[in-house]
């Protein structure tokens, strides 16, 4: 059930009357407010968003891994609006047999390192994306660094001594 | 192959001739160009494959990653006090601006931390000296790769007197750690408000020197004007923020839009032009130093009295000489260096004005002592996405002015 502030927030009401279903659940913590949105609708919101709510800048991209949970993958979208001068957070859940999720790039051109970034580091692709290959780790890197299950030091080398 | 766009009218009288002939064939006159990783004019490790035909670039594709160093990883193995040591090495330029982002968003978290008045006093003239050193180091190396040599030689030797204040403050130069969750790392040392006013009273005069160097000087308007635009739906659409933003006629500052630290209580302007060009950003941050030096003359005037750091002992490191008598200081400082305090679960954005723009960190914590996710959303990494679009359909020589106009920090790219 969604607090109060949140039930009035005009953006919670937008999404609401247009696309009805997207919204899973959405909450505000320390006076931040989070939609979690159905991954199929992401697009679809985000259009929306932009479009009639104002928010022209995704202002940031990235994902949190709550391993061993389930569904294990948060992906969390940092939403601006300049003119309207608020931020707003989505969030989409995946899961780690899925690992998928629809590419924003046609809707912020923003998101098109954020998701690649995403993709080297978490290992969730993005589907529709135009050019999806590793950014930050060689190309030939095995693994997803910053997924919980994988070792600060990397699996290929062994410290005997520690 | 994207369609070329054709500039040559805006590139001035003579130029078109000057360019590489045209071959008999369209194909035969293609290059690809590989500039970089070790380009002098990267300013670090960047490395951009430029696809030429002549001397015009059809498409220039940013290749980043050399200096990746995991921190966002090893954030996730460091206590909550420790991280504030690694922020420093994101942006090595402006580290004063990483250590406020990382200690606001963890005292949001944290919630019931009352910071004094002069902690964030301190914290934004410290942050104001730094933006200043920053943007000299931008246009002393900018100015360098454009060809005037000696404009780099007086940006340093200002550069090197906010130093000595960086290092009279927390004893070290660039690497200072100064800014940590509670307050800062110790209070104002003894003869700063005479080392600060030194500095601020003859500051502004040494912009005017900057700037009667470069004004009015041809080739650097030429080099600049004109050179690097995009339109601004496409930086704003690319996400784009800070001076280049401001360049573009986006009236938009943090300082300014989410006060955080009393900037609010702070009068200064965010200047703002319309050029969208290499020169604009060259105004917008020469403009941007005169503000600063307004702001750390209120900060160094109207100086709060009181204490540095919030009174929260499970936070904040108590004082040396109260661990020497008191029992309770002792366990306090015994307990945070050694396990870490802890900070309730929840999850916060908070985002701060850097000298290259909106620097925000987003970090989740699962009620432990360690933070569960540290995502640090840095303007270098959101500007330089801007990349191919300031610089195709552009002469060859120009992507080095527009390079140098985004001053990005490759440590804050690739994190």
């Amino acid at each position: 059930m969604l607090s109060e502030t949140l039930q009035s927030h005009p953006s919670v009401l937008a999404i609401s009357a247009r696309l009805p279903e997207a919204m899973e659940d959405g909450h505000c913590d320390r006076d931040e407010a989070t939609l979690i949105i159905r991954p199929a609708q992401i697009v679809n919101v985000c259009r929306l968003l932009k479009d009639e709510e104002g928010y022209g800048r995704l202002s940031g991209l990235t994902a949190v891994d709550w391993h061993p949970a389930d569904p294990r993958f948060e992906v969390i979208y940092l939403l601006h609006s300049l003119a309207k001068n608020s931020r707003l957070r989505l969030k989409c859940r995946v899961t780690e047999a899925e690992c998928q999720i629809d590419s924003i790039t046609s809707v912020w051109r923003a998101a098109n390192w954020y998701e690649r970034e995403v993709f080297d580091l978490f290992g969730i692709g993005f589907r529709n994306h135009p050019d999806l290959r590793r950014l930050m780790m060689p190309t030939d890197w095995e693994g997803h660094p910053l997924r919980k299950d994988y070792p600060v030091h990397g699996y290929k080398y062994s410290y005997p001594n520690e | 192959m994207q369609e070329l766009k054709d500039h040559t009218d805006t590139m001035g009288a003579g130029v078109g001739e000057t360019l590489a002939p045209e071959g008999p064939e369209s194909s035969s006159h293609r290059m690809t160009l590989n500039m970089g990783p070790q380009h002098p004019s990267t300013h670090g490790v960047l490395r951009v494959v430029l696809e030429l035909d002549g001397e015009i670039i059809l498409s220039a594709v940013p290749d980043i990653g050399f200096l990746h160093t995991g921190i966002e990883k090893e954030c996730e193995v460091k206590t909550w006090q420790q991280v504030v040591t690694l922020t420093d090495r994101v942006d090595y330029l402006s580290n004063l601006a990483n250590n406020l982002v990382y200690a606001l968003t963890v005292e949001k978290l944290i919630g019931d931390i009352e910071i004094p008045a002069k902690a964030q006093w301190l914290r934004v003239m410290m942050c104001e000296l730094s933006r200043i050193q920053s943007h000299l180091v931008w246009l002393g190396t900018h100015a360098l790769d454009i060809g005037a040599m000696s404009i780099f030689f007086y940006c340093f030797r200002e550069r090197e007197e906010i130093l000595k204040i960086l290092e009279m403050f927390s004893g070290q130069r660039m690497m200072t750690s100064y800014i940590r969750i509670g307050g800062v790392a110790l209070d104002a040392p003894r003869g700063w408000q005479k080392a600060i006013g030194t500095f601020i009273n003859g500051f502004p005069s040494k912009v005017d020197e900057y700037e009667n160097l470069l004004n009015a000087n041809p080739i650097w308007t030429q080099r600049t004007q004109g050179v690097g635009q995009a339109s601004v739906e496409e930086l704003i659409d690319l996400g784009v923020s800070g001076p280049m933003a401001r360049a573009a006629g986006i009236n938009w500052d943090v300082r300014k839009s989410e006060p955080y630290s009393s900037y609010e209580k702070f009068d200064f302007t965010v200047p703002v032009y319309t050029s969208n060009d290499v020169w604009g950003r060259y105004r917008v941050r020469m403009e941007e130093m005169r503000q600063s030096a307004r702001i750390v003359k209120q900060a160094l005037e109207g100086m709060p009295e009181g204490d540095f750091q919030a009174n929260a002992p499970g936070i904040v490191l108590p004082e040396r000489e109260k661990m020497k008598t008191q029992m309770e200081a002792l366990i306090y400082h015994f307990k945070i260096v050694t396990e870490g305090f802890r900070v309730p679960a929840g999850e916060a954005y908070v985002c701060v004005e850097s000298p290259r723009g909106e620097i925000g960190y987003y970090i989740v914590s699962n009620g432990t002592s360690k933070p569960y996710r540290v995502f640090m959303r840095t303007p270098s990494f959101g500007n330089l996405q801007a990349l191919p679009a300031l610089l195709e359909g552009r002469l060859l020589a120009d992507s080095i002015a527009a390079l140098g106009s985004m001053d990005f920090v490759l440590g804050d790219v690739d994190r």
